[in-house]
């Protein structure tokens, strides 16, 4: 190869280099979601905003343009698979009631505590969050407090039998997240529940 | 408002919970807790690290991460990271994943989470903070800035 075309070829080659140095190409894909509900993700550069609303919809912003396009799971599999596989276990949320005017859990949830167990035990290193909920009755700082004081309750119960303080958090949602829609003010014994997620 | 009587069965629960679960599986997961966490690496594989302050710690399962942490990977690594608002984030190799900001209220489920790539491949699952506020959640890499809008995707920077 002569070498004036070698020298060309380099100065080709280092220029493209340079122009992918200033910005590394990036691609953003949008999975499809497990239960189909609609989501999206936006993507702003010096070039404008990208929407990516559908599945597979994504967009690749290289040193010169940036092109929107339609992915293939192939393709998701072939660059991501090793990210996809280092995915951590998605969480496990176990709903508890009771009876109501008793301090005793209903039987589908005494059913449950299996369940809950099982979870626990798959993990390597299992995180249990305890999440108190009240209805929608009194005052959100007087249930705030009541939401979480019950979690703190639940929590230094599990601490004592042996749980590692570090794997149990406890918090109290208040009357945020109602099981049951209702007017405020009305007392509702199913949103008064306790959640226990397992991640 | 809750009947107080609930807390009692709940604590019956708990007592259930406690006879079966064995307590060298509890006691094995033990490790500091601190008010500073935000997330735990839940899985890894192969060469993973954490900087944090200037210095280099092994990213081994089980670890606490901290807002400021960077993650790294190898050639052959990967690690998997739940976060405190249940966004999961998992990177493969070659990747430097920085958790630049992150706050999370547990009760009102506002927070803001930034995180930056800026190499490698990237897999997200968004939690709490992005389904409360459409846009609470950025993800950025060399050249974009991603607004997250409760979803799952994935980001590939170089390659």
């Amino acid at each position: 190869m002569p070498a004036r075309r070698v020298r060309r070829l380099a100065a080709v080659v280092a220029f493209a280099a340079l122009a992918a140095g200033c910005a590394p190409r990036t691609t953003v894909i949008l999975l499809p979601e497990p239960d189909g509900k609609k989501t999206a993700v936006s993507v702003t550069d010096s070039r404008g905003e990208v929407v990516l609303d559908q599945p597979y919809a994504a967009v690749e912003r290289g040193a010169f343009q940036t092109r929107p396009y339609t992915a293939t799971p192939e393709e998701v599999q072939a660059k991501f698979g090793a990210a996809l596989a280092a995915q951590p276990r998605r969480e496990e949320k176990f709903t508890l009631h009771f009876a109501e005017g008793k301090g005793e859990l209903d039987d589908e949830s005494r059913a449950m505590l299996d369940r809950i167990f099982a979870e626990i035990a798959a993990r390597p290193v299992p995180d249990v969050l305890v999440i108190g909920h009240t209805d929608r009755t009194g005052t959100d700082p007087v249930n705030d407090a009541l939401a979480r004081q019950r979690a703190d309750t639940v929590r230094n119960e599990l601490l004592k039998r042996g749980i590692a303080p570090a794997n149990v958090q406890a918090s109290g949602r208040g009357s945020r997240e109602p099981l049951v829609p209702t007017a405020a003010g009305v007392a509702e014994p199913r949103n008064r529940r306790v959640e226990i997620i397992v991640r | 408002m809750a009947a107080p009587a609930a807390t009692f069965g709940v604590l019956d629960m708990i007592r259930s919970i406690a006879r079966f679960v064995p307590a060298a599986m509890l006691l094995a997961a033990a490790s500091l807790a601190s008010a500073a966490d935000i997330g735990q690496i839940k899985t890894s594989k192969g060469d993973v690290s954490i900087e944090r302050g200037g210095a280099t710690l092994p990213g081994t399962v089980g670890t606490r991460l901290e807002a400021a942490d960077v993650l790294r990977t190898g050639p052959d690594g990967s690690a998997g990271v739940t976060m405190s608002d249940n966004s999961l984030l998992s990177i493969g190799p070659n990747s430097v994943l920085a958790l630049d900001a992150y706050r999370f209220d547990t009760t009102t489920h506002q927070g803001q989470f930034d995180a930056t790539l800026s190499k490698g491949s990237l897999a997200v699952v968004s939690g709490k903070i992005a389904k409360q506020s459409p846009d609470a959640m950025k993800v950025r890499t060399p050249a974009s800035v991603l607004g997250v809008r409760g979803t799952e995707f994935v980001v590939e920077v170089g390659g």
